[in-house]
Parts: structure tokens; sequence; C-alpha cells
């Protein structure tokens, strides 16, 4: 026992127990016996106690009892808790409102109710499912973070690979019947991009549309207002379009029915119009007895207009600084073009020839107006040079002239 | 012999008297044009007049203009209570062009839904910082627009 | 055409010439102006050098003046205004453009003009403060060539004239007050631009023209040198050119072709060819990462390549110090080479000192030609 004592003493200068106090004997113990990846170990690195509270605090006991014995005799001891018991061995706190007012006013307190609504509660409590997660498959336990800072699991950043510890497991996932493949069609799509290469917190992860403790796949009709959240002008413009009652009636999904839900890639221009590979030939056809056609043939060949008049503009004023003029005016016009060529292509989503018309002009005006300048600019190239081949002759007049005058002279 | 000389010397100090007038309207037109100040007025990057008066802000369905400033995009919108405001225009988040929601009483980026409130600050969505807000002066009819001193 | 003499002067240019006469009594200058003759022999070619030289800094006060007009220095409104020059003021990017290329051409011609008057040895005595105060000149030429290249605050200049600047900063004991002195500060800022501004369009005009003053007045006083070879020539042996108007028409008229050349090279090269090239291109940003290739302009390369060349350390001095010292001993040679040339000033050409002057050249035009070729 005195060996043990000294050596625990030992362990104990050179552990930094300070945040626990030098009585909190869970983690005197523990440490004593458990390696780095021990709980003793982890828990510096975990929020609770980072902030002041202890073991003993979710697993209740007696910090001050040395025997484990007699640690399990302690009234409210709760040990460690059965995978199907964790939500609410959790929420004992983290649904108290007054108590989490205690420690961090601003953290929500409906956790709980929002895991009983998604699938993972569902099949937990309902089916008592073991393998479908709970709170401490993506927060982790004992090494739990602040979903701010860029270690945590649950960081917007880390998030898709927390998700994906499960349902990117073929083997794991196997008997709920659901495809896989959502980690690798996200990792590639526009907004995987945007968030695990460009690291662009504004880029969705998995829980901006699917919730994080309400995990649930949006309903059909719902996730164009799951999408809507950002792309707030295309729901609007949807909404008031003729695709949105026909795809209640149908039951399409909205959304993902032209950009697919994970593997959402940078639209083309040529996903409207009538011919390959446009996406309206999945509904449409010439006699289907709506202006489908019609329209998608207009809207397709007034983006088309346009982006085929900024080329021509860039072409013309790429010339003009190939001659060497200044072009930063026109360049800076281009960029104008730019936005309304984002404008016109968002236009798409009211499927009407109404609004995207005009704007589609616009651009193709302030092109032509790119085009005039640069044309401007090369006139003024040879103007330059027009006026200088004036300008030799006059000065070669003179030299001759004064070369004869030398000559008489002698 | 004497005579076609003189002549000689006459024609050739023509041409040298008509060479040398060609030779100063040819630098000297350059010149004249170079000191006449171009419409422009001048280079400065601060502060600038706006082409267009208050009236035309305010005649504006959106209630906005946007103005190239120097190298950049500004809009200037005018508030509920008639104040005028000017911010940079493009979206710090991926630059694309802001626009002013008077029924929301925001500065609205239509690309993924940013919002900033009518001082610059961003309050929702995907922006990551502030938009650059710039001081406004009203001299009469005219709007200056400059940037506020680091 | 002679004014010297009564009986030609007739009609309006009498009339004025008396008027003036009779006020300022010139006549006795006039005659001696118009007794002014120039050497005639095989290298009197050389004799132009100075004159084209000297249109180029008329170009450049001109040309300069006129970019005043619009120009605004500080590191917020100096590389706005020449932006604004050349893009929305009439005929600017001609102004800038001739005010560029005259500025190498003018370095270009001071430095033909002093190896031909080396070569020639027309420095000797009676010349030797004609010879300094030309090298002045070409000090002063070049730093107004550092100068003025800053004043578009680019990033090609920002770079260049840290470089430079940081070069200053290695000359011993003065060195690093000196670099800040130039600088204005620690790094290379808007205050640099500041002072350079300052040097640039009033400090270093005003001392030039003294300097100029001086350098036209003593060769107005002591004629143009004759070459060694007339040395105890017989007067009817040696031939000679008129000054007024002789002189001065060649003179003009090789002006004429310059100007004709720099017009040329303005409008078909506003912003330099090949290496030599001042495209106003970005705004300095001193966070920036310096670009991969900085070079100074053409007329400091050769010193900048050689000083690259330099080990670490030569014997126990400094490399760059070793650079330093050598660079301040060889200008110090040259600039003194009137009094050292003993052999000239008794009229005979001297074997080490067109052997040093073959190997200043050849040490110049090789340091220039690697430091482009490396890069």
């Amino acid at each position: 026992m005195k060996a043990r004592l000294i050596t625990t003493l030992l362990i104990l200068s050179l552990s930094p127990v300070v945040l626990l106090g030098a009585d909190d004997n869970c983690v005197i113990c523990h440490q004593s016996f458990e390696d780095e990846t021990g709980p003793s170990h982890m828990i510096e690195r975990d929020i609770h106690i980072q902030r002041g509270l202890g073991c003993v605090d979710c697993h209740g006991g007696d910090a001050s009892l040395e025997d484990m014995d007699e640690v399990r005799e302690v009234a409210d001891y709760r040990g460690v808790p059965d995978y199907l018991e964790l939500p609410g061995f959790c929420a004992r706190c983290h649904s108290d409102a007054a108590y989490m007012r205690n420690h961090n006013p601003s953290l929500p307190t409906d956790q709980l109710d929002k895991y009983r609504t998604s699938v993972h509660g569902q099949k937990l409590f309902g089916e008592r499912d073991r393998k479908v997660a709970n709170c401490i498959s993506c927060h982790t336990v004992h090494e739990i973070g602040d979903g701010r800072l860029p270690h945590s699991s649950t960081h917007p950043l880390n998030v898709p690979a927390t998700c994906g510890k499960c349902h990117s497991d073929d083997e794991y996932m196997a008997e709920y019947g659901i495809p896989t493949d959502q980690l690798s069609d996200f990792t590639a799509s526009v907004h995987g991009h945007a968030l695990l290469e460009q690291k662009d917190l504004g880029a969705p992860a998995c829980n901006d549309c699917h919730s994080n403790h309400g995990a649930a796949p949006p309903g059909l009709t719902s996730l164009s207002a799951v999408c809507g959240t950002c792309h707030a002008f295309q729901m609007e413009l949807f909404a008031a379009s003729p695709h949105d009652a026909a795809f209640r009636e149908n039951d399409f999904p909205m959304c993902e029915t032209c950009h697919s839900n994970h593997r959402i890639e940078p639209p083309d221009d040529k996903m409207v119009g009538t011919e390959e590979p446009a996406v309206c030939l999945e509904c449409h056809d010439a006699d289907d007895g709506t202006r489908a056609f019609v329209v998608a043939d207009s809207v397709s060949s007034t983006i088309g207009r346009l982006v085929t008049s900024r080329a021509q503009a860039e072409a013309v004023l790429s010339e003009a600084t190939a001659r060497g003029m200044q072009t930063t005016d026109e360049e800076f016009m281009l960029k104008d073009i730019d936005q309304i060529l984002i404008q016109t292509r968002t236009l798409v989503h009211a499927f009407g020839i109404e609004d995207i018309v005009p704007k589609a002009a616009e651009g193709i005006a302030k092109a032509d107006s790119v085009k005039a300048g640069a044309e401007e600019l090369i006139d003024e190239y040879y103007f330059r040079r027009k006026g200088l081949a004036w300008a030799t002759l006059f000065i070669t007049v003179l030299a001759v002239a004064l070369y004869l005058k030398i000559r008489r002279s002698g | 012999m004497a005579d076609s000389d003189s002549s000689r010397r006459r024609f050739l100090n023509i041409i040298l008297g008509g060479g040398l007038l060609a030779t100063l309207a040819s630098i000297l037109f350059p010149v004249y044009r170079y000191i006449t100040p171009p419409a422009s007025g001048e280079a400065n990057l601060s502060q600038m007049r706006l082409p267009f008066k208050r009236t035309d802000i305010e005649a504006d369905p959106k209630k906005a203009k946007t103005f190239k400033f120097g190298r950049i995009l500004g809009i200037i919108l005018v508030t509920e209570t008639g104040e005028l405001k000017a911010l940079a225009a493009t979206c710090t988040h991926l630059d694309c062009t802001v626009q002013h929601r008077p029924d929301l009483g925001i500065v609205w980026c239509s690309c993924h839904n940013g919002r900033y409130d009518l001082d610059g600050h961003n309050i929702s969505g995907p922006p990551p910082r502030p938009l650059e807000k710039f001081v406004v002066n009203e001299v009469g009819e005219d709007i200056f627009v400059s940037r506020e001193d680091a | 055409m002679s004014p010297a003499s009564d009986q030609r002067r007739t009609g309006w240019k009498a009339r004025a010439f008396d008027w003036v006469d009779r006020r300022f009594k010139i006549n006795a200058l006039v005659e001696y102006m118009g007794g002014k003759v120039v050497p005639q022999h095989g290298h009197s070619a050389f004799y132009y050098l100075g004159g084209i030289t000297l249109f180029l800094f008329i170009v450049q006060v001109v040309t300069g003046i006129l970019l005043l007009m619009y120009y605004r220095p500080g590191s917020e409104s100096a590389y706005e205004s020449v932006r604004f020059i050349i893009t929305e003021v009439e005929f600017g990017w001609l102004i800038r453009a001739v005010h560029s290329w005259s500025a190498n051409l003018m370095v270009l011609f001071a430095v033909l003009h002093m190896f031909t008057v080396f070569f020639t040895s027309a420095y000797r005595k009676p010349r030797e403060l004609t010879w300094l105060s030309g090298i002045g000149l070409l000090g002063l030429t070049m730093a107004f060539g550092f100068s003025g290249y800053l004043l578009p605050w680019n990033e090609l200049a920002f770079f260049a004239t840290r470089v430079g600047t940081g070069m200053a900063g290695a000359i011993p004991i003065i060195g690093d007050d000196l670099m800040i002195i130039m600088r204005g500060g620690e790094e290379v800022t808007g205050a640099t631009i500041g002072r350079f501004f300052g040097l640039h369009a009033a400090i270093l005009p005003a001392v030039f023209t003294v300097v100029l003053a001086a350098h036209l007045i003593f060769i107005q006083r002591q004629g143009m040198s004759e070459p060694l070879g007339w040395e105890g020539r017989a007067p009817s042996e040696k031939k000679y050119m008129k000054f007024f108007p002789n002189f001065l028409y060649r003179d003009l008229l090789f002006w004429l072709i310059a100007l004709n050349v720099i017009a040329l090279l303005a409008v078909i090269f506003p912003d330099g060819v090949g290496v030599i090239h001042w495209p106003l291109g970005t705004k300095a940003d001193p966070f920036a990462p310096p670009p991969p290739v900085i070079r100074p302009e053409w007329y400091f390369m050769f010193a900048f390549q050689a000083l690259k060349l330099l080990p670490a350390h030569v014997w126990f001095i400094e490399g760059e110090l070793f650079g330093i010292i050598l660079f301040g001993v060889g200008g110090l040679v040259w600039t003194l080479v009137p009094f050292l040339n003993r052999q000239s000033v008794e009229g005979r050409g001297s074997k080490l000192f067109y052997g040093f002057g073959l190997l200043v050249v050849a040490f110049v035009l090789v340091m220039t030609i690697w430091g482009y070729l490396v890069e």
C-alpha cells in the first residue's frame, strides 16, 4: 500500500491533475493504471472538465473516496451508463434549463427532444437498436470539444467525417438498406469542395441540412426550404413557378430532382434546354401539352446569347490589351456582366421567360458597351500610330531641309 | 546662276520654316491636349462625387444605386428615415454584388442569402466579414462619398 | 550670316540686334561666340554626344513639368495618379513614355559621352574641372533615375528600391543612417515617395542646373578639346568648323533625329522593350511576397551583378564591404583621372589608362549582360 502511495504521488507530480484538484481520487487512481487513451488522461481535453466539472458530476459517487467499493455504495453513483440509457444520462443536465443557465446560458437545452424525433432516436428508443448514433457517437466521450473549435469532432469541418464514420461503412450500414455513398458524394460536390477544401464555413455540413440532434432526411417538399436557407432566391422563384404545384402533385423532391442531394455539382448551362443532357427531358417532351419545351428552348437560347455576347466582348478586349492599351475600366464592366450572368442563371428557377429575357438583355447591353469601349481603344492605338507617322514625316522633312542647309553652308 | 541659287535658297528656307512649324505643331498639339483637364477630373481614390442625386436614389425601386469607386463597386442607399448610407457592394463571401432590401431593412446578397445591416455588419449567412462603410457628405445637391480614415 | 560683320546685318534682324545691344552691350560677347570653332577630325562625331545628352535633359525637364501637373506623391495616390495619366489624360501615355525613354537614353548618352571623352583624353589639363563636373552630372543623372523610378509606386519599383536602398545600408559606418535617411524610415513606404519626389522634382533639378551651367561655361570658355595627335601641329594642318552656324545646325539635326527616335520608341514601345521594361503593372504592396525576379534599372545592373558574385568573405573582409571598397576606389580613380594621367598632360596617350578604360568598359558590359542572362 505504501509503495502504491509513493508511486501515485510520483505520477501525480508528472500529470497535470491541477484542473481537478489534488484531492480528486477518481483521476489519481484511474491515471495510475490507464494509459494515454484512458479516460483519466483524455479528460484534459474535455470541455466539462475545463469548465470545472469532475468525474462525479456525470458518474456520481464521491471523489474523496479511495476505495472503488466504497464509491459504488454512494447513493447517487451512476457508473458507466448502458448505450441505450446514454441520451438520458447526458440529458440529466443538458435538458435542465435551470442547471445549464448556471454553466452555459447560451447553450440550447432541446437536444434530447430533437433526438427523439430523429431516425437515430426513434431506432434507439423504439427498437432498442445499439448500432445507431447516440450522444457519444458524434461528440466522443471524455474529450467532448466545443464545436466552434477546430479540433472538435462537431466542428463543421469535421462533421462530414464524424457522420461518415458509420454512414460510409458498407458493412455497418448493410442492414439498414440506405446508401453509403453520401460522404463520397458530398466530398465531390460543390458544398464539399467549399467546406473541406476552401474551408468556407458558410458552406453546409451534414447537420446544416439534416439537423444535428434531429437528424433525418428532409421531407420531399421541405427540401426546398432546407436548400432555401441559403439559396433563398431560387426557393422564392421556384415557389412562384409552375413547377411548385407540379412537383407537389407528383411527389417529386424539389431541388434534388435536378440537382441531386449530396453530389451537387456546379450547374451547367446545358442543364436547361431541349436537347441532351438537359434535365428538362427527364419529364418533358415536345408534345406533352405544356409550354415546357417552348420555355426551355427560350431560356436556353437567352442564356446562350448572353454567354456568347460576353465571350465576344472579352475577345475584343483582349485584342486591345494585347496592343498594350489600358483596359481596366472595361474589365471592371466585364465583372458586372458576370454578376448579371449569375442573376440570369438564377432566374432559370422561375421557369418562365418574363424576367429572364430582360435581365439577359441588360447583360448583353453591357457586353456591347465593353465591346464598344474595347474597339475605341483599338482605334486609339491606330490613331497613335497615324499621328506618329505624320509627326515623323514633319520631322523628317525638317531634318532633310536642315541637312541641305548644312550642305549649302559648307 | 545667282538667281536660281537664291530662289533655291528661298525654297529651302520655306521648307525649313514649314517643316519647323509642322514639327512644333506636332509637339505642341499633344501638349495642349495634355494640359486640358480630362472629364474625369482627378485620380483621387479616396473621395468622389456621385454622378446622380438623392432624388435618383429615392426614385429607385430598391431605394439604392451602385457606383464605381476607384477600383471597387459601391452601393448607396436611403434608409426609412431618409439617411444616406454607402457601403462597398462586393459580398465578403464569394464576391457577388449585394443589393438593398428596403422591405427587410437589410443589405442582402442573393447568392447565398448573406445578410448585412445597413451599416455593413454581417448579421446572417455565410459572409465572414462586414462590408466596408463609406462616409457620405451631402453638399447642396451633390453627394460625396469618401473612405473612412483608418 | 555671321553677326560679327556689320555689313551683312540688314533688315529686321539688325534692328533687333541693335535694340538689345544698346541695352546690354552684347556685341563683344557675340563676336567672341562667333569666333568659336570646333576641331574637325576622325573622331569629331563624338562632339555631338554631349549635346544630345543636353537635349535629352531638356526633354526630361519639359515632360517632367507636364507630368508634375497630374502626378500626386503618396502611397495612396501615386500609383493611381500615374494610372490616371496614362489612361485618362489625353496624350498622357505619350508624355510618360517619352519621359521614361528619354531618361534611359540620357543615361546611355551620358555614359557614351563620358567614355569618348575618356578615350580621347579630353579631360587633360586644362579641362580637369569639366571632367569633374561631368562626373558630378553623371552621378546626378543616376540619382534622377533612381529617385524617379520609385515614383509610380508599382510592384516593380517598390522591390527594386527596397533592394537598392538596402545595398546603401551595406556601406560601412554611414550605411545604416544613410539607408534610413534615404527611405525616410526603416522600410520603403509612402515616406520614401515623399523624399524621392522632393529629390527628383526639386533638389536634383536645382543642383543639376548649377553643375550643368558650370560644365557648359567651362566648355564655352575653353572651346572643344583637340585630339592628342594634334599636339605640336602647325595651325595650317588643323581643320576647324565654325560653331555658329555650321556645327550648331549639325547639332540641331542630331537633336531632331533624337526627337524622332524618342517619338517612335514612345509610340511603338510605350512600356519599354525586352529587358528594359517599365509597364505600370500592379500597385506596390509591402506585404506581398517579392516577385521571383527583381531587377534594378539597367545602368545599375553591373554593380548589382558584381555584388551578387562576391563571395561572403574576401580574405578577412566581408564580401559586400569588399565590393563597396572596390567600387569606391575604382570610382575615385576614374574621377581623378585628369590628375593621375601625367602623360596626357604632356599631350601623349597613356597605354595604362587606355587599358584601365577598356577594363572598365569590359567589366560594365560583361556584368550588365550577365545580370540579365542569369535571371
